[in-house]
């Protein structure tokens, strides 16, 4: 009858899940696939496009994942995750191309970037103890448009339109080769080591944010998404609850913003603020599955593989069905996007509360423990 | 937790300065003191002043409209008052927000069931548990390890006969057991001041004995000042130790149930309803 285990009876890597697993089968599958290759990508591929992709998941996974904490978990609609994401970017941009690649800089600029982050995660969530739900959202997309608009008008500080380019940290830089000769078949160089960085404090984040849903404080989130009404009667200060859940997540997206800032080696507003960014973020976590974590992160996982490889899946598509005209025009590498939306739509009705939610509700697995 | 009750100087201070009408020697543990609310023009709660001495239950009475669950909001914090103040332990509570006045001990179960639906029975009351103990603020702490929590929700459970629906979603309970959930959390909060609006209200006629025992229960413990909004008034002499009428937002009469149920008004405003119903 009690649906929890003791906490003696469970194992290290159940404790390590924080007890929550993805929760059906196929779902924790997809997961160890994507945590297997993320883990191993610059031994499994060879390019650096791939090994520069999969840190892009890594990146991606954080940045759902955190907005989930908002999303799904406390019930937050908010436009502004990308002007944390972008401030994350932007310390470390400023800071690196300021003063050199130091680390030093690099602390600073980070640090900056995400305690800016965190400030105004908490005063956005602040506004909405004065205005009601609809209107907070469009408020945040005001304060992200503000974001965006400064950006590329604080020219000598931002370099507007065109960003910023600078130079990493020796250790972390491509033309850093301490072996001529690879070592077990692996080339160690700087691009290696960005990469493991940014895997390592993607999963510790991930890992992090697991930990916090099932903590008391992450099912305080939940009842007030819930029933506020009811939370607040229980004795919950739900205005510092939301606050907190708000700077955290603020200050997880503004540090995989740093993660794509040492990426890129760049900054713009293109690469970080955008509204399209918004809208993917939002897609991994519907698509992936609302207030489940394992959802976006997945959805992250589908995302950025799609942008990346429908064009030329695509293009292969169409030049196998070359001598089907029809047929090939069908595939058309240019109608990539279309082909995306149809696959939203495939997910949104075969698995309408996301991948891992619905597969969850199938696998009579209590979402509500 | 009792130790506050009447303890400080400060609500010694805080009392003195209750109107005239606190002369009385008992000291109360609730009391509002000219209670007022108004929607535009109309005022749902007018002027009422009254005490809940501790270790009492009363019953606060009145027809459809009369402002009785409006006086509850007032109280437990959900509105707030256009003038007058509530009191609790001498402590003017009057501006405070709901969670302030919960953790000061103030509980109430709604009379339009209020729960988090898409949790869990056991989520419901481990959430009024937590709110009041110690390790609740936690981030980094598994909820699940809190195991004395778990087993106090359960025990709570057991005393609505829901410990056998822990893990079903509140919302897939039927009207009955959201009923029992509801007045379960008010249970799991461990309250000084129980507040229960209509707790029987759309139960069937076999689920309520259990309802009313658990309420009689509390009573007898004579720890708690139970407040009860009931329009059975077969229930009501049954549990009241005093009754409070309120009629369109005005107090009309209080007292001990065999003098109250008697007065004309009261006849007057339950002939009137039970002639409807
Ligand atoms: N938020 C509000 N805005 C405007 N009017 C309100 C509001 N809340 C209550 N009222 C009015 O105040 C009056 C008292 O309502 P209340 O719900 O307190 O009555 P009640 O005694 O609990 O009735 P019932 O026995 O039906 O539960 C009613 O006329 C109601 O319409
Ligand atoms: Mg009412």
């Amino acid at each position: 009858m009690h649906s929890f285990s003791p906490p003696s009876r469970r194992s290290f890597g159940l404790r390590l899940l924080s007890g929550d697993t993805p929760g059906h089968p196929v779902a924790s599958f997809l997961m160890a696939v994507l945590v297997f290759v993320l883990a191993f990508a610059p031994l499994l591929f060879a390019g650096t496009r791939a090994v520069a992709t999969a840190a892009r998941v890594a990146i991606f996974v954080v940045l759902a994942a955190s907005y989930d904490l908002l999303l799904g978990y406390t019930g937050i609609v908010s436009f502004a995750h990308t002007l944390f994401f972008g401030l994350g970017a932007y310390g470390v941009a400023i800071a690196l191309a300021g003063s050199g690649p130091s680390w030093s800089a690099l602390f600073v600029g980070s640090a900056a970037g995400i305690g800016f982050a965190a400030l105004l995660g908490i005063g956005i969530a602040l506004l909405s103890l004065r205005v009601r739900a609809i209107f907070f959202s469009m408020i945040t997309l005001a304060v992200a448009s503000v974001g965006q608009v400064l950006a590329s008008q604080l020219h000598d500080i931002t370099g507007g339109e065109d960003g910023l380019t600078f130079s990493v940290p020796p250790l972390l830089s491509p033309s850093f080769h301490p072996f001529t000769e690879p070592v077990l078949g692996v080339r160690i160089d700087g691009r290696l080591n960005t990469y493991y960085l940014i895997f390592v404090v993607s999963l510790v984040l991930f890992l992090l944010l697991l930990r916090l849903v099932n903590s008391p404080f992450g099912r305080v989130l939940r009842a007030i998404r819930e029933n506020e009404f009811r939370a607040e009667a229980l004795g919950y200060r739900v205005v510092v609850y939301r606050s907190l859940a708000s700077a955290i997540a603020a200050a997880m997206a503004a540090i995989a913003g740093t993660l794509m800032a040492l990426l890129l080696r760049y900054n713009g507003p293109a690469t970080t603020l955008s509204f399209s960014i918004m809208i993917d973020i939002l897609l991994m976590v519907v698509i992936g599955g609302m207030g489940t974590l394992y959802g976006p992160a997945i959805g992250a996982a589908l995302m950025v593989l799609a942008q990346y490889y429908l064009e030329p899946a695509l293009q292969f598509l169409a030049e196998l069905t070359a001598p089907f005209p029809l047929l090939s025009a069908v595939f058309q590498p240019d109608r990539w996007l279309l082909w995306l939306g149809f696959l939203f739509m495939l997910v949104v009705m075969y698995f309408p509360a996301g991948i891992v939610g619905s597969l969850r509700a199938r696998g009579l697995y209590s979402q509500t423990r | 937790m009792g130790d506050r009750i009447f303890a400080s100087a400060k609500s010694e201070k805080a009392r003195s300065g209750l109107a005239a009408s606190a002369e009385r020697n008992a000291p109360a543990l609730l009391a509002t003191d000219g209670l007022s609310i108004r929607f535009g023009g109309h005022a749902a709660v007018d002027g009422v002043s009254c005490r809940f001495p501790p270790g009492t239950l009363t019953a606060i009475v009145g027809p459809n409209g009369a402002g009785k669950t409006t006086y509850f909001n007032l109280i437990s914090g959900q509105l707030r008052a256009s003038s007058g103040e509530v009191w609790l332990n001498g402590e003017r509570i009057t501006h405070l927000p709901p969670s302030a006045r919960a953790r000061r001990g103030i509980g109430r179960a709604f009379q339009l069931t209020n729960l988090f639906p898409n949790l869990s029975v056991l989520e419901n009351v481990r959430l009024a548990i937590q709110a009041r103990s110690k390790p609740g603020f936690s981030l980094l702490r598994l909820a699940d390890d809190a195991t004395e929590i778990l087993e106090q929700a359960f025990a709570v459970l057991g005393r609505v006969h829901l410990e056998n629906r822990a893990n079903i979603a509140a919302a897939a309970l039927s009207h009955g057991d959201q009923r029992k959930l509801e007045v379960a959390i008010l249970l799991a909060m461990q309250p000084r001041i129980f507040m229960f609006d209509e707790p029987t209200a759309g139960m069937s006629v076999d689920e309520v004995p259990v309802l009313l025992d658990l309420i009689e229960a509390i009573k007898a413990e004579r720890q708690h000042t139970i407040l009860l909004v009931e329009h059975k008034m077969d229930v009501v002499r049954r549990l009241a130790d005093r009754i409070v009428v309120l009629h369109q937002g005005r107090l009309v009469a209080e007292g001990d149930p065999a003098s109250v149920v008697n007065l004309p008004i009261v006849r007057e405003a339950y002939l009137g309803r039970s002639a409807l119903s």
